[in-house]
């Protein structure tokens, strides 16, 4: 019943509007130029270099010494501060995750990045985003060009992100209230997905939305700890599914010998 | 002014503030587990029982001056307790602590001090009560404290049948008003004013006693029903509540719940319409729609539960955990002919065969299901009839229950000897399976495997890889053990299972590393890795050099999900440092730190009291031995009744009906100890010889538990519980003793220093408890008696040095 009440201007079949995308990299250049004069560029930076400390720590872990440039460069260019409640902004740039209300959450920055670069999500790139929350990770991912549908559950948040998505110039990332088991399926298949609420199982709809050779990312475990990531990679032939776990924290090894 | 003797009603009101008192650290247990989350409340509360300790501390110092105002010093106290219970605990609610966020901000851990200060509140003013009696009439000392024993013991058991009855805040306002009515006695007896105060009080305590919870619950926002309700049209439709936890069941018409753990990937089955069941606010468990239909069911063939129904064809099943009955819902869908569900909730039960008996197709009174509200280990030993399929929910059921009163109910089950128990109960090529979600790097499923190959080993099986099978998806593993070798079509069949649901194997008989990691990739085929060495001739250096202590439990060491190892403690410090501590298991850890937190507090509230104590004249005892003395009866009552309440849940299942007899045995027949030490002739009873008579009573105990395990398991349970009480009895007697013993030597040599020795008492009372839960970690429960029996001897022999020229 949500879907009926999803914005119409939103679902415009927007794929093939080259344009639209060189707006929208107009746009986040913008976006780039305020936050550039925001008064946090130095925190931002500080924030970077935590995040690529932390990834040159995990790397046995996650399997990539570096995340992609193109991917540091968004995390740069968004105004983390602007996502958080105005008593936590002090802390907006610290890599850790923080409480946006409602029980939700803004994942550490770390994981935002890792998560990005695990999506591989360039340009032209159709993207589902279950559970947009604070509307962070979105903002990344439309930095990043890519084309952005987003589900938010509960009401306040998903009305409050679109609200932020859009004075901060992402116009473009379509966000709508709703239930995100079902995805969206009018703009599917997705050539990456992001589940940030997790449950115990994976949505049956959600892998059949993913375009073959596609991925889904999923963070696993309790809030405001470091979570698995699960990487869900659909297969070229039918029905293949395969899952990969990620541990995004630098453990000793089990038994010392490798 | 003289001194009117000790009456009938001021032991009345000791008693009466004391059962308030013990009845309201069980509770506070409850309600923080429920805001917040168990580990948290059992360190909060822990320390906030030095309140008792910091009392001891601040009578030191004004005990003269409260003593010579008696009834209004002890009517502000018990009125202190009366209105700081229930003010305290809404004022700790409102503060923004998020006990998830420790990991991160130092500012947390300040809110977690100050929530324990606040909680610490009513425990000071309710030992206030206590010693101010003992200053006041000390020459009655002993009797005083059999008051309060014996209050203590009846609280225990009372708020634990009060918690069946009456939701947990209101219970909170009912202690509350005790506390309050406490102060009347002894304000009665008083001046105008202090009659009118106790009028006052009495007025205040109907008000409580009558009106509605004033104070709502308010779970943390991270909490898994506080965010169920966040999202649109989803509302709670019952509430059920038992000392177990509070059940709260939530539908949501527009966004259905939908509970699937370990689904396949592979799965295209739509899951069934569902009621969400809240414990405490956590650990989501469902009530399926079933309407004798299957079809709509098919999702629960596709789970790693599933596997033993595919692996053989079971007739005759029992669920351990059966909670919403999805468990039983799988079971009849594979076919099972005969389902038992045992679920330790009776609670849980009601829900689904009340609340929602017509949703859930009236399940738990279906011809092919039987229902046993029992605890699953007590279930295995008590219960009739063999069984093709042991299924064990961990899931569901267990889980939950962990979070209620005592987080200890799975232990029991996941021991050699409890496995061993369960294979007894099957029927030949029945098979028993285990369902643990992942844990990544792998923990408790390798120590389950452990647990499992040391109880084939104990049978007598020399290839215990022909007799286990483990498969795992990317949320949830299944373990499954038999007696008999697995043969080679049902080998084919758990493939088969595995393979058409993009499961990896991690064992059967013949496995290779390829099948290991294919469909749900780890870095390393960890898994398979660790049972291949756990079945190989290496096990011994595996456990040595495994990065988490995955030796097998036992009834003895039951402690299941300790998986930390000392040497790792650095590292565990760096990941707290990251965020990453939340990837393990916080029990232990969190027994450290309220060890740790309690050692030092306790000793600062037992030497600061020595600044302002009168100097020791050549009459009075010596310092340290007073102090060695208190501190050794302190840690050896709560060690030995610790040690008695872990050793009874084996007799009486349930750890909290475990916890309200030997709490309330001990406490009573305690005072009756004090009591025949107020009796006894003036010189006192030789302490020397009592604490023989304990280390020897304790010993016999202890040798002779499993023979009377064994002989009293087919008893009904109301006896078995009447046994353990009265087998407790007399040991608790002589427990009683030393404590009051020397408080009365004390009192007549050097009566200032009595409310020292009372507060030496509360703090070892509180290190006790946690130190001997840490020992019985590392060295077992027998450790933990025999070491407390030590304790007691060490104390007879302190007595003459202690108290040397006592009379």
């Amino acid at each position: 019943m949500y879907r009926r009440r999803a914005s119409p201007n939103h679902e415009a079949p927007l794929r093939w509007c080259f344009p639209i995308l060189v707006v929208a990299g107009l746009l986040s250049a913008a976006s780039g130029v305020r936050a550039a004069a925001d008064g946090y560029e130095e925190a931002r930076l500080g924030m970077l270099e935590a995040v690529r400390r932390l990834v040159a720590d995990t790397r046995v872990e996650t399997g990539r010494a570096a995340l992609a440039p193109e991917v540091m460069r968004a995390l740069e260019a968004v105004p983390r501060h602007e996502f958080v409640p105005p008593e936590r902004q002090s802390q907006a740039y610290e890599n850790r995750p923080l409480p946006i209300g409602y029980g939700q959450t803004i994942s550490q920055p770390y994981i935002v990045a890792l998560m990005t670069d695990l999506l591989d999500a360039g340009p032209e790139r159709v993207v589902l985003e279950v559970g947009t929350g604070s509307g962070y990770q979105a903002a990344v991912l439309a930095e990043l060009g890519a084309r952005l549908y987003s589900v938010e559950i509960i009401p306040p948040l998903a009305e409050s992100a679109k609200q932020r998505l859009d004075r901060l110039g992402y116009r473009d990332v379509a966000v709508r209230l709703g239930d995100g088991y079902y995805g969206w399926p009018e703009h599917a298949p997705f050539d990456a997905i992001i589940v940030t609420a997790a449950a115990g199982h994976v949505p049956p709809p959600l892998v059949e939305q993913l375009a073959p050779g596609a991925r889904m990312v999923i963070p696993v475990g309790p809030r405001f700890a470091v979570q698995h990531l699960l990487l869900v990679e659909k297969g070229h032939e039918e029905g293949e599914v395969f899952t990969r776990n990620i541990l995004p924290v630098r453990f000793v090894p089990l038994t010392g010998d490798h | 002014m003289s001194k009117p003797p000790a009456s009938a009603s001021l032991y009345f009101s000791v008693a009466l503030v004391s059962a308030a008192a013990l009845a309201c650290e069980v509770l506070l247990t409850r309600l923080l587990a429920i805001v917040h989350w168990h580990h948290f409340a059992y360190l909060v509360i822990s320390l906030a029982l030095l309140g008792f300790g910091a009392s001891g501390a601040f009578l030191s110092l004004a005990g003269s001056w409260c003593a010579a105002r008696f009834r209004a010093c002890w009517v502000a106290n018990a009125a202190g307790f009366g209105f700081g219970a229930p003010l305290c605990f809404a004022l700790a609610q409102a503060l923004p602590f998020n006990a998830l966020e420790v990991a991160w901000s130092a500012r947390q851990w300040g809110w977690l001090a100050l929530l324990f200060l606040c909680l610490a509140l009513p425990f000071f003013a309710c030992a206030n009560c206590i010693a101010l009696s003992f200053l006041r009439y000390r020459e009655r000392i002993a009797a005083l404290y059999a008051a309060d024993l014996a209050g203590a013991g009846l609280g225990a058991a009372g708020v634990i049948g009060w918690l069946y009855v009456s939701p947990p805040e209101a219970v909170l306002q009912g202690l509350a008003a005790l506390g309050l009515a406490a102060a009347i006695p002894v304000g009665w007896g008083g001046g105008r004013a202090l009659r009118a105060a106790s009028a006052a009080l009495g007025l205040a305590a109907a008000f409580l006693a009558l009106a509605p919870p004033l104070v709502p619950l308010a779970p943390s926002q991270f909490k898994g029903l506080s965010q169920a309700l966040e999202v649109d049209g989803a509302r709670v439709t019952a509430t059920r509540t038992s000392p177990l936890g509070v059940l709260s069941a939530v539908e949501n018409d527009r966004v259905p719940v939908r509970h699937a753990p370990g689904l396949s990937l592979a799965s295209t089955s739509a899951i069934a319409p569902q009621v969400g069941v809240y414990t405490d606010a956590e650990h989501l468990r469902v009530i399926t729609r079933f309407d004798g239909d299957f079809a709509p069911l098919r999702y629960l063939a596709d789970s790693t539960s599933a596997l033993p129904y595919h692996a053989v064809r079971p007739a005759r099943v029992l669920v351990l955990g059966a909670g919403g009955g999805a468990g039983v819902l799988q079971a009849l869908e594979a076919g099972a002919e005969e389902v038992h569900a045992v679920e330790l909730d009776p609670e849980m039960v009601a829900l689904v065969r009340e609340d929602f008996a017509d949703f859930a197709g009236d399940l738990y009174r279906h011809s092919r299901v039987r229902v046993h509200v029992a605890e699953a280990r007590d279930h295995l030993r008590a219960g009739s009839g063999r069984y093709d399929l042991i299924q064990v929910a961990a899931l569901d059921s267990f889980g939950a229950a962990a979070a209620g009163l005592h987080a200890s109910s799975e232990r029991y089950l996941y021991t050699v000897e409890a496995v061993r128990a369960a294979l007894e109960r099957l029927r030949p090529g029945g098979v028993l399976a285990f369902t643990r979600w992942v844990k990544v790097p792998p923990r408790d499923g390798v120590k389950l495997f452990a647990t499992l190959i040391a109880a084939l080993e104990e049978r007598g099986v020399s290839d215990p890889g022909r007799h286990l099978a483990w498969v795992r998806g990317w949320s949830t593993a299944t373990l499954m053990v038999r007696g008999e070798a697995w043969s080679a079509a049902e080998v084919d069949a758990i493939r088969d299972f595995a393979r058409t649901r993009s499961f990896d194997l991690v064992h059967v008989p013949g496995v290779v590393r390829e099948e290991a990691n294919h469909f749900n990739r780890l870095e390393r085929p960890w898994f398979f890795e660790a049972a291949a060495a756990l079945l190989g001739p290496d096990r011994e250096r595996f456990f040595e050099r495994y990065k988490f202590h995955v030796e097998p439990a036992s009834d003895d060491r039951p402690h299941f999900s300790r998986f930390v190892k000392w040497a790792h403690l650095p590292e565990l410090l760096r990941l707290q440092r990251q965020g990453g501590i939340g990837l393990l298991e916080l029990g232990y850890p969190v027994l450290v730190v309220t060890l740790g937190v309690s050692l030092l507090a306790g000793a600062l509230l037992i030497l600061a009291p020595l600044a302002f104590l009168p100097a020791p004249s050549p009459r009075s005892p010596a310092r340290a031995g007073v102090c060695a003395y208190f501190l050794c009866i302190g840690f050896a009552f709560l060690a030995i009744e610790i040690a008695f309440i872990q050793k009874a849940m084996l007799l009486l299942g349930a750890p909290v009906l475990a916890v309200a007899v030997v709490l309330s045995a001990f406490l009573v027949s305690a005072g009756i100890g004090s009591l025949a030490v107020q009796r006894s002739a003036a010189r006192g009873l030789p302490v020397r010889a009592v604490a023989v008579a304990i280390a020897a009573l304790s010993g016999l105990y202890l040798w002779g538990l499993p023979a009377f395990v064994e002989a009293a398991a087919a008893l009904p349970l109301g006896l078995r519980a009447a046994l353990v009480a009265a087998t407790l009895f007399p040991l608790g007697v002589l427990m009683g003793m030393p404590f009051p013993a020397g408080l009365r030597r004390l009192a007549a040599a050097a009566a200032p220093w009595t409310p020292w020795a009372w507060g030496i008492n509360g703090c070892a009372s509180v290190s006790g408890a946690v130190a001997s839960t840490l020992l019985a970690v590392h060295f077992g429960f027998s450790a933990v008696v025999l070491l407390a029996a030590g304790a007691y001897l060490l104390a007879g022999a302190l007595e003459r040095v202690s108290f040397p020229r006592s009379g």
